[in-house]
């Protein structure tokens, strides 16, 4: 039983770690808030900064790279998610099948979600990608194509690939992982039964699946929404691919109009909260059991 | 009863699944076989896969001209200090979360993982501007603080699904016996709880040494680690696949070894014990 006395000093070892985190999510979020609300550009000594009120929210939204940029985060976060969701399954029931070699080939599967994003991005729009000297235009041009300019010409579906290639690792493992904890008594007993390959998929396989990939959606989103070394050395965010946290990211340290910025700091911490809630209560359920 | 497979069956998946790993793995592999070739040999075509000339010429050019060790020596700081720190913090925190449970608990845990899903760029300016303040602008000390706290959260949730399989019981012996708390954690939970300790250490390390928000955002040329080092090549001049490749595969190959040994506690790390 635990007594008072290891209760305070439980507590004790426990704060230096929270009051850490605290810190860490108080003083710069409290900073952030602050600034969004007033005008504030550092590097124009002209304009005076001053309490805005609102002004910079409404800016924000209304700026004509707002909705372009949440349209091309939809489109980045749910193509990613859809691929990697999708074959990640294929992959996952592939992996659980009997075969020869199947640590070398899990090791192969995975490896890709080690490799650091900004050589990945480098790797795949200089060496794959490159219009001129890139293995794809090679490919192109040996079948009398003509080479696509990836970056320019397809840039949210490159830049989808890039991610996806990234991430699909990680969605395969979980899935995997999930896979491998199925009954496969219930398998085995449907399969008796005379229940089709494609009916104990969706019958049996899918629901035992659907709380990881649930967990594999939430989990990514966050990762997802944040993607920024990705577009930072491809396109630098030109060509349409500007997301919300590489528009945030410009208005702040491109262009240092820190109260706008800021209110758009203050938009992707709601948005991730919102997701950050659902992931929460299945996380939290886990920890009673 | 394990289900009969026949052998073509198993021969059918072995030829899918080998090609499917091949196609994945494939940029990685290309990376590396194109830091061996020449600058010319590198963007021929067709292109070469295994019939060039083997040279180690690029590595010994990254290094020459940019001072490859440093930039690595950075991440090893960044990433190590960062983990290390992070665990003697979490350690504790772990500890008595695991064994001396109160009903707050499971909301200090929730609460942590929350902090983790601030989105950095949210509080850019903020740690942007203390950074200025106090000097840390470019500097490792400021990077590993950063890192360490940006992982703290997972390194917690890791150590304290690791320390709540160990039975309670052995703890309560070891207070019987008059162990001091202090005592007891290094002597008792410790030792038993080292693969778990070890894990965490692995997969913290391997998040922090790939970190590419922070790292891009507060270094320049001091403090700046392999992933900053790396994205100087986005704008290059003349040919540089073969040294890019070069740069590169020095850059993943050590996280790569570290990943496939890490790569059962991933799952568990990654989804806050969610998924085991």
């Amino acid at each position: 039983m635990a007594t008072q006395h290891s209760r305070s000093a439980a507590r004790l070892m426990m704060a230096p770690a929270v009051i850490l985190l605290l810190g860490w999510m108080l003083v710069p979020l409290v900073m952030t808030l602050w600034f969004s609300f007033r005008r504030f550009l550092p590097n124009r000594p002209d304009i005076v900064p001053g309490w805005v009120g609102f002004d910079n929210y409404v800016r924000f939204v209304t700026s004509s790279a707002f909705w372009p940029s949440v349209q091309t985060t939809l489109i980045i976060v749910g193509g990613a998610l859809l691929i990697t969701i999708i074959l990640g399954v294929l992959l996952a029931l592939l992996l659980d099948q009997p075969m020869w070699g199947q640590g070398v080939v899990r090791i192969l599967v995975i490896a890709p979600f080690f490799v650091m994003p900004t050589v990945s991005a480098l790797v795949w729009k200089n060496i794959f990608m490159d219009p001129v000297n890139g293995l794809f235009a090679h490919l192109w041009r040996a079948f009398g194509a003509e080479p696509i300019v990836w970056l320019s010409d397809a840039p949210i579906f490159s830049i989808v690939l890039i991610v996806s290639w990234q991430w699909l690792p990680f969605a395969t493992l979980i899935l995997l992982t999930a896979i491998q904890s199925l009954d496969s008594e219930q398998l085995e007993a449907s399969e008796m039964d005379g229940a089709p390959p494609l009916s104990r998929f969706f019958y049996i396989i899918l629901p035992h699946l659907s709380r990881a990939i649930t967990i594999v959606i939430l989990i990514q989103t966050i990762f997802l929404l944040s993607v920024f070394a990705e577009i930072f050395v491809t396109t630098g965010g030109a060509f349409g691919t500007r997301t919300l946290t590489y528009l945030i990211f410009q208005r702040v340290l491109e262009s240092q109009n820190v109260g706008l910025g800021s209110a758009g700091g203050v938009y992707a911490i709601i948005l991730a909260n919102i997701i950050a809630i659902f992931l929460m209560r299945i996380v939290g359920k886990n920890l009673d059991a | 009863m394990s289900r009969a497979v026949t052998t073509r069956r198993k021969t059918i998946n072995t030829v899918l699944a080998w090609s499917v790993g091949i196609l994945i793995f494939f940029p990685i592999l290309w990376t590396i076989l194109t830091s061996f070739k020449t600058e010319a040999q590198a963007i021929n075509d067709p292109p070469l896969f295994l019939f060039f000339d083997w040279t180690l010429e690029n590595y010994a050019v990254v290094q020459e001209r940019s001072d490859y060790m440093r930039f690595l020596w950075n991440s090893v700081i960044i990433a190590g200090g960062s983990t290390l720190i992070g665990v003697m913090i979490a350690i504790p925190a772990a500890w008595s979360m695991a064994f001396v449970p109160s009903k707050r608990t499971k909301d200090i845990l929730l609460w942590m993982l929350s902090t983790k899903m601030l989105p950095a760029v949210g509080v850019l300016y903020p740690i942007y501007l203390i950074f200025i303040e106090l000097g840390l602008l470019d500097t490792r000390t400021g990077l590993v603080v950063v890192i360490m706290l940006i992982n703290l959260p997972i390194i917690v949730w890791m150590l304290y699904t690791y320390f709540k399989e160990i039975p309670g019981e052995i703890l309560e012996a070891a207070r019987m016996d008059g162990a001091s708390l202090r005592e007891e954690i290094i002597y008792v939970l410790t030792p038993m709880a080292v693969p778990g300790i070890a894990s965490t250490i692995l997969l913290n390390f391997i998040l922090a040494w790939n970190e590419a928000f922070w790292t891009l955002n507060l270094t320049a040329a001091q403090a700046a680690p392999l992933t900053a080092f790396i994205a100087s090549y986005s704008s290059p001049e003349g040919l540089f696949y073969a040294k890019l490749s070069a740069a590169s595969t020095m850059a993943i190959a050590p996280i790569l070894i570290m990943g496939w040994f890490s790569q059962k506690q991933l799952v568990r790390g990654l989804t806050f014990g969610a998924v085991k």
